[in-house]
């Protein structure tokens, strides 16, 4: 029936004021520079793991500072499973805006663990 | 003979001794497994040789001290062998003169229960041993005067900040302060009386009785006082940092027999928690301390933090804060080893994230085309400057030598990045994915660029091939003429990388190739006190901009003697110091690479 070739999406607005802030003040509150990042995915392009997987760091900021926890399961996305992070240091080292990354992967697992 | 006076210092005694005794007894049992087979297997052999003399060495003529500062070490070695050679001397003492056995409360307080027989009073050998005992004493007497000026200003004993004491470190010093003034008062109290004490003693008690003093109340109370000091230091020992005294001895001794820290703390731990006399020689070099002002993270504080176990969380932020850059371990006059143990710290609070399986992917990532006989591993950080990888391997070529560029498709951590953050299982795992890939590669060498591989390579991985860090490698084939490097004649100054120098002990190959392709120059801080280039892994908390002050501190040592080019061994490094220097920074591989002459 349906076969436009185009099927219609569903809404994907994100209302910030609806998510739970606990988490993300938390991690602000540890790594302060966490604000400092503008998305250019320097990190993500140089990232080790993310060599030989689809692992993508930027993602993973951008869930977290959009409150976004549940979906930052391994389940649900494989390419936000901070476990696959080997902590080389890389991100840190390339990033333009001087986000302490290596310092947020290990805050964010230890805040995601103890949810 | 018995007087009542005596009993502070019986107990004090008592005390040390059982109280010493149970925690030895505690902290022996609770070696692992691996560090009991090796006491076993070492305890019959020849090993307490060498721990005698560093013994001798370290807990009484205070060695290490005196390389760092003549005259602290002076300090230390005149309370610490002048008390011990008044113990020693004085018991030789109380045997002259009580042939039919003695107390030992009768060997201390001598002069108070000196036989006063006309015979026995002045013999030649008696009046001998007091004046050897006034020596001693006026030696302790000049180390404790220095103590009470570093005290006040510590700069002439090479320290431009000393350790903050907690309260009863500060009630066990003033005990300590105390005994020997009140030794020699009590002396020459009953010298005043008896007219007995060697120069010194009978001085003082000459002055004493002139001044028309009652000798007889002040005698007795005197020698109380100096009971109750001794008491109280002996009760206070085993809970201050003078339990170092004693188990200072003990480190020494396992150390010498083989004995390292394990991943989790353990008994051993407990020996070297106990063994820092918290001189805080490990704060001035501290690079946070220097540049950022933070001056409550040093090893002296770890380990008291830790020691104290009230307050974990404090132990914890102290552990975080370390660059983990080695210097503090490398100026310990104990020779106590800092890494493992905030990694210890580190891993009980990361140990709920600590799990290895996220790493699954690694197995299938690695094709092999295992060609060459050496084996070369760049390491993530080199791959961020990939200047460092193709000098490496335009030398390989110019040397004819077939390589295997591990790496170069991608990297995979070596562990040690991991390590440094307490996750000890998780680097675990990378290392058997590395081992098992270099295992089948049947490469007969491995050659790092990196000195963070290096140092976990070499320490960790126990692989069953040599492997050398590039300026290890560079430094042979020049020296076995495989490649010809000429002198470009820039001036260079040489960046030790914390974990290539300090932690491993390579500061010579990198200069003698230097030395090879540039004119190298000295700088004011360099080998074992090198500044760190502020990026080292393991720290996660600091931001950049302190990671840039730390930075400029090093660039400044480097800058100093007006150097054409900055020449350093380690990609990290390199990275860090290009991006705050006016004028080129090179590794030791891409100076090489450029002057590499045709043979």
């Amino acid at each position: 029936m349906n076969k436009f070739g185009f099927k219609i999406s569903t809404p994907r607005s994100i209302d910030l004021d609806n998510g739970d802030r606990r988490l993300y003040d938390e991690l602000v509150a540890t790594v302060p520079s966490y604000r400092y990042c503008i998305g250019c995915g320097g990190c993500t392009a140089t990232c080790s793991a993310g060599q030989f997987t689809d692992f993508n760091i930027r993602k993973t900021h951008f869930l977290f500072s959009r409150r976004q926890y549940d979906k930052l399961s391994t389940e649900l996305l494989p390419e936000a499973d901070l476990n696959k992070c080997m902590l080389c240091g890389k991100c840190s080292l390339v990033c333009p805006r001087g986000v302490n990354t290596r310092g947020l992967i290990v805050e964010m697992r230890m805040l995601l663990n103890n949810k | 003979m018995f007087d009542i006076f005596v009993i502070p210092f019986c107990l004090g005694v008592l005390a040390l001794l059982v109280i010493s005794v149970i925690k030895y007894y505690n902290w022996i049992k609770g070696f692992d497994r691996r560090q009991q087979m090796l006491v076993r297997k070492n305890i019959l052999s020849w090993k307490f040789v060498p721990a005698i003399w560093e013994m001798i060495r370290e807990c009484l003529l205070h060695w290490r001290i005196t390389k760092h500062n003549v005259l602290l070490g002076y300090m230390h070695r005149s309370l610490a062998f002048g008390w011990f050679l008044l113990i020693a001397v004085g018991a030789v003492q109380a045997a002259v003169a009580f042939p039919g056995g003695h107390h030992l409360y009768m060997a201390i307080f001598f002069n108070y229960f000196e036989p006063r027989t006309p015979d026995m009073a002045h013999t030649h050998a008696m009046d001998t041993i007091a004046t050897v005992m006034d020596v001693l004493l006026l030696y302790v007497f000049s180390g404790l005067s220095l103590a009470i000026l570093k005290k006040l200003w510590s700069k002439p004993l090479g320290m431009k900040r000393t350790t903050r004491h907690n309260v009863t470190d500060r009630v066990a010093k003033f005990a300590l302060w105390c005994i020997f003034p009140l030794r020699l008062l009590a002396e020459g109290a009953t010298s005043a009386i008896y007219h007995n004490g060697g120069f010194l003693v009978a001085g003082l008690g000459s002055v004493m009785e002139s001044i028309g003093l009652d000798n007889g109340i002040l005698e007795y109370n005197l020698w109380l006082l100096y009971s109750l000091a001794l008491g109280v230091f002996f009760t206070l020992m085993p809970f201050t940092r003078y339990m170092h005294i004693f188990t200072e001895v003990f480190l020494i001794y396992f150390r010498q027999l083989g004995l390292r820290d394990s991943d989790k703390k353990n008994g051993y731990t407990l020996f070297e928690l106990s063994a820092c006399s918290r001189c805080g020689i490990c704060i001035d070099g501290c690079p946070i301390n220097r540049e950022l002002g933070v001056t409550d993270i040093q090893g002296v504080y770890l380990l008291q933090a830790i020691r104290n176990k009230d307050v974990l969380n404090k132990a914890n932020d102290i552990a975080n804060m370390c660059m983990v850059c080695g210097r503090c371990s490398t100026e310990c006059p104990v020779g106590i080893d800092l890494e493992p143990i905030r990694r210890q710290v580190r891993n009980e609070q990361v140990s709920s994230i600590d799990h290895p399986d996220g790493y699954q992917y690694l197995k299938s990532v690695h094709h092999f085309n295992a060609v060459g006989r050496v084996a070369y591993f760049g390491g993530c950080m080199s791959h961020l400057t990939p200047g460092i990888t193709e000098a490496m391997e335009k030398i390989f070529m110019a040397a004819g030598q077939s390589y295997w560029f591990m790496d170069k498709e991608g990297t995979m951590c070596c562990g040690r990045p991991l390590m440094q953050q307490g996750m000890v299982r998780q680097a675990e795992a990378l290392r058997d994915l590395n081992k098992r890939v270099i295992k089948k590669s049947n490469a007969t060498m491995l050659v790092t660029s990196c000195p963070i591989c290096y140092q976990t390579f070499v320490k960790d991985y126990k692989l069953n091939i040599p492997v050398i860090h590039h300026s290890q490698y560079i430094d042979m084939l020049i020296n076995e003429g495989r490649i010809k490097v000429k002198n470009g004649g820039q001036r260079v100054t040489y960046h030790d990388p914390c974990e290539l120098g300090r932690g491993c002990g390579v500061y010579d190959e990198p200069r003698h190739v230097v030395a090879s392709a540039a004119n190298l120059v000295a700088t004011e801080e360099e080998r074992e006190k090198s500044l760190c280039c502020g990026y080292n892994l393991g720290n996660i908390h600091i931001d950049s901009e302190q990671q840039k002050l730390i930075r400029d501190a090093a660039l400044r040592n480097l800058l100093a003697p007006n150097p054409d080019m900055i020449a350093t061994a380690c990609p990290m490094c390199k990275k860090a110091m290009t991006r705050g220097s006016d004028i080129p920074v090179s590794d030791i591989a891409e100076i090489v690479a450029c002057n590499l002459v045709d043979s």
